[in-house]
């Protein structure tokens, strides 16, 4: 039986225990502690924790400065206002300032659900992956999340990390590898004709329509690409020569997403026929996030579909 | 006061380098460079405890230059007082040219912090303060900001930030020298009265003639002595200082003298 539990969740139990150990580590946010799950750490260690209050761009630019000083701070709202509001001071005073700021943009994708097109968000990933010296990684499930988090503190590099609200299958364990920037692969059987490459907790449907289509006769490749900046090139140029299609899986805005990452590599190095799944061009709106995934296509079936369609463009 | 008559040269030193590299460059921004010129000398030559071979100190007190758009100044103040040589001056906005058009950090020894965007200096100087402050760090922060970015929605979160926090080891100045590039500050966003906007935001108010040196260094000593929360010092300054021509002239913010301008410029400055 598989759990399931908020990649949101394990941001503060990470934050929580490197606290314990680093002191370098300072969290802030904007009002919404409890939201971003940082309210354990702002009790254990609160002469290191800020609430700025409904205020992004000054908790964007007081980490600017605590990083420059020699701080490793968090800061930790809904990705639709870090980054989606503060992405020119996350541009000017945390990437050209090149400072180790580590972004937590919470709620990504549909998962803010019932709260609407106006707090969910479909375009963090292009927001953040233009930026120079910017990471970018969006965390499969739980347990990788903490695994990202932990990353972070230590990479002394600005980091964005994706997480979501809503409860999602942890279908790794404490072994699976996880390294920024190394994309894995978790699926492959005999001899693949499709790499469905997915980030975020899509994974899952990537997974599961992976298992669907090997009981049709289709083999595929199913890569876990968490990391989209720096993005493993190598990975990607590697299942696109063994396979020859392409299926991308992100619940994010198919324009400048992990899924654009994937075809600049492979347009420039060795182009196969792509599919994108992925949300088109449109806002969110309220709802269940079964009923969202469903309705915005980004479920095992639409995967699936897309490998179809992939496959046919092959001949 | 014989220090104040030494850091009155160096004013005027650094006012000739400013009219000759934006001359050289170009383009830049020079009313508030040369407004400003005071404030840099006093910082640069009297107030900092900054070490120029060592400009990565730890210990050494921060000089946040919020308003970028007065690099020339401080890169002429910095040139002068021996982070790199002088020589550099004259490559302000060439390719290539560690003296950026607007400061990058990493670039230039003892610029602090990006700047250019308006209204995120304070901020970053209100994290380092706190940061500072958490590790029990007695060096201070000082954060130069321009009257015009007071409009910016950042700068007055900052404002909020640094009350809440009450970070006495911080202080801002304001070169309070009222143009922008649009026009008068009262014209194009209304500021008025500061004093009593900072006053309501619960900051250490102290307002001085910002082109008289012996006044800065007063300010910044009563700053030091005030514990319970952020000083903001509103410098009252001259846009364009030092050049008949160019005082008092909004449209000498963003521009730049031609060759006979500046000549007139350097030689009433001598």
């Amino acid at each position: 039986m598989i759990n399931y539990k908020a990649t949101r969740d394990a941001v503060g139990e990470a934050l929580f225990e490197k606290g314990l150990t680093n002191d370098r580590i300072v969290v802030l946010t904007a009002d919404l502690k409890e939201s971003t799950r940082v309210n354990s750490f702002a009790e254990k260690f609160p002469e290191r924790f800020f609430d700025c209050g409904v205020a992004e761009q000054v908790m964007v630019t007081v980490a600017s400065g605590m990083a420059n000083y020699g701080k490793i701070p968090f800061v930790t709202s809904f990705a639709v206002f870090v980054p989606g509001r503060t992405w020119e001071q996350i541009r000017t005073a945390v990437c050209l300032n090149n400072v180790p700021v580590k972004i937590i943009g919470s709620h990504a994708g549909l998962s803010a659900v019932l709260d609407g097109g106006n707090h969910q968000c479909l375009e963090d990933i292009a927001l953040m992956r233009s930026l120079p010296n910017m990471v970018v990684v969006a965390p499969a499930d739980y347990l990788e999340t903490k695994k990202a988090v932990i990353e972070a503190v230590g990479n002394r590099r600005p980091t964005y990390i994706r997480v979501e609200r809503e409860p999602t299958a942890v279908f790794s364990i404490a072994k699976s590898p996880f390294k920024i920037g190394r994309a894995e692969t978790l699926w492959k059987t005999r001899n693949p004709k499709v790499a469905i490459i997915a980030c975020g907790t899509l994974v899952y449907e990537a997974l599961t329509a992976a298992k669907e289509l090997e009981k049709s006769g289709i083999d595929t490749l199913v890569i876990n690409n968490h990391t989209i900046k720096p993005i493993d090139e190598r990975a990607v140029i590697h299942a696109a020569k063994i396979t020859g299609a392409v299926v991308t899986v992100e619940e994010h805005q198919v324009m400048g997403g992990m899924g654009s990452a994937v075809a600049e590599v492979l347009a420039k190095n060795f182009p196969v026929p792509m599919e994108f799944v992925g949300v088109q061009n449109s806002f969110g709106e309220s709802g269940k996030y079964e009923e969202l995934l469903k309705k915005y296509g980004l479920t095992a079936k639409n995967i699936i579909e897309a490998v179809k369609k992939v496959l046919v463009r092959c001949g | 006061m014989p220090a104040s008559l030494d850091l009155s040269k160096v004013a005027t030193e650094i006012r000739k380098e400013v009219i000759k590299m934006i001359t050289a460059a170009g383009s830049g921004h020079t009313a508030g460079s040369l407004g400003s010129a005071e404030i840099f000398a006093a910082f640069y030559f009297s107030i900092l405890n900054q070490d120029p071979k060592n400009p990565d100190w730890v210990e050494r007190d921060r000089f946040i230059l919020s308003c970028g758009h007065y690099c020339p100044a401080q890169y002429a103040a910095l040139a002068h007082a021996g982070y790199f040589p002088i020589s550099e001056l004259k490559t302000l906005r060439k390719l290539g040219s560690k003296l950026q058009g607007h400061p990058v950090r990493g670039t230039v020894p003892g610029v602090e912090t990006t700047s250019g965007p308006l209204g995120e200096g304070l901020a970053q100087a209100a994290g380092i303060a706190l940061g500072a402050r958490i590790d029990g760090k007695h060096f201070r922060v000082y954060c130069l900001t321009s009257d015009g970015e007071h409009d910016s929605g950042n700068h007055w979160e900052a404002v909020m930030f640094a009350a809440k926090y009450k970070l006495a080891n911080l202080t801002q100045i304001v070169d309070r020298n009222s143009i922008q590039i649009d026009g008068g500050t009262e014209e194009v966003m209304p500021l008025n009265s500061l004093t009593d906007k900072y006053k309501a935001f619960n900051w250490n108010v102290i307002e001085i003639d910002g082109n008289d040196i012996t006044q800065i260094l007063e300010a910044v000593k009563e700053a030091k002595t005030y514990y319970q929360g952020p000083t903001v010092i509103i410098a009252k300054t001259i846009p364009g200082k030092g050049v008949d021509f160019m005082e008092n002239d909004y449209r000498w913010h963003g521009k730049a003298p031609t060759k006979e301008e500046s000549e007139t410029a350097l030689n009433e400055l001598k």
